[in-house]
């Protein structure tokens, strides 16, 4: 019967982080990140036509978007006749999958302590009872490896999809992409390197609680306070390895057209831009995770606030507004992040494709090498 | 030897501050962000305009329908001397001179059509219109038409737009000379 229960707890959380989470979300950030922020970015209002029925109101263009969705199903689905029809309909459920799966480990608050919550030593312990993991999909203890595990198969998708259209501007757009994403992969690993470090744990829900301590008694220990430039790094890395402006070469409309989906229409285009867009929902999710302190809100332990290491909160708390403080933390961080994404596309004029791999290879790379180092010496030195 | 006025403009040099990319990208980032803040709260710069509902006014030159102004006594102001339609560069001006009762006015157009499809909206007619009978101020678009004899303008709806001149009938006395 436990084991029934289980399952059915761990659907849910499936059910919660992708349908309710994840996927809308990503799939708004195509109406909201791309159109009404350009517009207001560039003086101009944005899709405010559309209605929905008896709703007179434009709801910030929300009506579009669902008009775009409608608008995608009942498109023609096209697959060229030279086409390798097999990959060619695989592909996008080879894009979305990785986008998807990556969702597993990142927790939105900390493990559920079924006693009586409280701080020690800036830790949450659980008296009289466990933590439970209620709000993660699953509590890998080798989380950021899964992640760079499944990151690098998304990879895939973009080359299959290149590949099996059949035709050059998806083959150099699918190239280009995998170039680009191997490229930055390097980086992405070597800048978290530092910060496994400083937290001793891979697991990401662990990393959170670390960050939960305090530097000198009021500083919160987050990534970006240990590791700035580890930060910009890995956020650089993470927006070309999600193809995300200035570095989305992969897809170029006066080169390449749509790069490695030019030939997809319909759902299946639809499928790709999706997993675009959930990844780059990840990206803001992971960097909030490992530097922004997760679903930390500083000073804020399991049963209060407290400021200082004390045995009694000041501002105490009751259990379920600290998790739901905690929660809201983590997906203000991450909206943040991704506010921030979109606001660098419309900010940052594209990379040339020489540059980017310039920046990759000659300045990213050295540069996480460096902090590596740097960070192994500071953290033998202190400790 | 002749002096060249050349002033020679250094290169702008890439400094580490440049190179290292952060500052830049945060000044972008800065001048975008306090765009979408303010157009976010306060909507101040945004220079859309909402056009059904919301429409702009045309400048006071600019060239919409034709209109034919009339005298003070309702009739039509011109007098079908055909300068419009000989200046016409799209030959849309067709005039059907006829003899006018009143001998003063020796000419009248009988019928006079604007056929707008061919019209190119040059203005040449107005300013060949030597008694001010012709004019584009009516501030209306050339609309579409589904059937093409719709866009003949005849004399009836010319006149519909149209009013009466501010020139003086038959001109000044002495406006010539006294220029």
């Amino acid at each position: 019967m436990d084991l029934v229960w289980e399952l059915l707890i761990i659907l849910l959380k499936i059910v919660v982080v992708v349908l309710l989470f994840a996927f809308p979300i990503g799939s708004l950030m195509t109406l909201l990140g791309d159109r009404k922020q350009s517009s207001l970015i560039q003086n101009r209002i944005g899709p405010n036509r559309a209605r929905l029925p008896g709703i007179n109101h434009p709801l910030v263009g929300i009506p579009h978007f669902l008009a775009d969705g409608l608008k995608m199903i009942f498109k023609e689905d096209i697959i060229p006749r030279q086409a390798n029809r097999f990959w060619h309909t695989l592909a996008p459920a080879i894009s979305l999958f990785p986008a998807i799966a990556l969702w597993a480990v990142i927790p939105f608050s900390d493990h559920y302590c079924t006693g009586t919550a409280t701080m020690v030593d800036y830790r949450d312990v659980c008296v009289d009872g466990a933590f439970y993991n209620l709000f993660s999909i699953s509590n890998l203890e080798a989380g950021l490896l899964y992640v760079f595990a499944i990151s690098a198969v998304s990879v895939y998708g973009a080359a299959i999809a290149g590949w099996a259209s059949n035709s050059k501007f998806s083959l150099l757009g699918g190239l280009r992409s995998s170039a680009q994403m191997i490229s930055y992969e390097v980086t992405m690993g070597l800048s978290l390197a530092g910060i496994l470090i400083i937290y001793g744990t891979l697991n990401l829900n662990e990393m959170v609680v670390v960050q939960g301590q305090l530097l000198w008694d009021w500083l919160p220990m987050w990534g970006i306070v240990v590791q700035p430039l580890a930060f910009f790094l890995f956020l650089a890395a993470m927006m070309a390895e999600t193809k995300r402006a200035p570095f989305d070469v992969p897809e170029g409309e006066s080169e390449i057209v749509a790069g490695y989906f030019t030939e997809f229409s319909s759902m299946k285009f639809a499928v790709i831009q999706l997993s675009e867009y959930v990844a780059t929902v990840f990206v803001g999710s992971l960097v909030s995770t490992v530097f922004l302190g997760g679903w930390q809100v500083p000073w804020l332990y399991g049963d209060g606030f407290y400021f200082g290491n004390t045995d009694e909160p000041s501002i105490p708390l009751p259990y379920w507004l600290v998790i739901v403080l905690r929660v809201g933390s983590f997906s203000i961080k991450t909206l943040f992040i991704l506010w921030l994404q979109f606001m660098l596309r419309w900010t940052l004029p594209r990379f040339r494709y020489d540059q980017i791999m310039t920046l990759g290879w000659k300045i990213l790379l050295p540069l996480s090498l460096a902090n590596l180092v740097i960070t192994a010496f500071v953290v033998l030195v202190l400790l | 030897m002749s002096t060249h006025n050349v002033t020679v403009v250094e290169r702008p040099r890439r400094n580490l501050w440049v190179q290292s990319y952060l500052p830049e990208v945060a000044k972008g980032l800065a001048i975008t962000s306090r765009q979408f803040f303010k157009n976010l709260l306060t909507g101040s710069d945004i220079q859309t305009v909402q056009y059904p509902e919301v429409k702009r006014d045309y400048p006071l030159r600019y060239r919409g329908l034709h209109r034919l102004t009339y005298r003070d006594d309702g009739q039509v102001r011109c007098v079908a001397c055909m300068c419009c339609s000989t200046i016409c560069p799209a030959n849309c001006i067709h005039i059907t001179a006829a003899e006018h009762e009143d001998t003063s006015i020796e000419k009248y157009p009988a019928e006079f059509v604007i056929d707008e499809l061919r019209c190119i909206v040059c203005g040449l007619c107005v300013e060949a219109c030597p008694c001010d009978a012709i004019r584009m101020d009516s501030g209306i678009h050339a609309h579409p038409f589904y059937e093409r004899d719709k866009a003949f303008l005849n004399k009836d709806y010319l006149l519909d737009l149209g009013g009466p001149s501010t020139a003086v009938q038959g001109g000044v006395l002495g406006s010539r000379s006294a220029r």
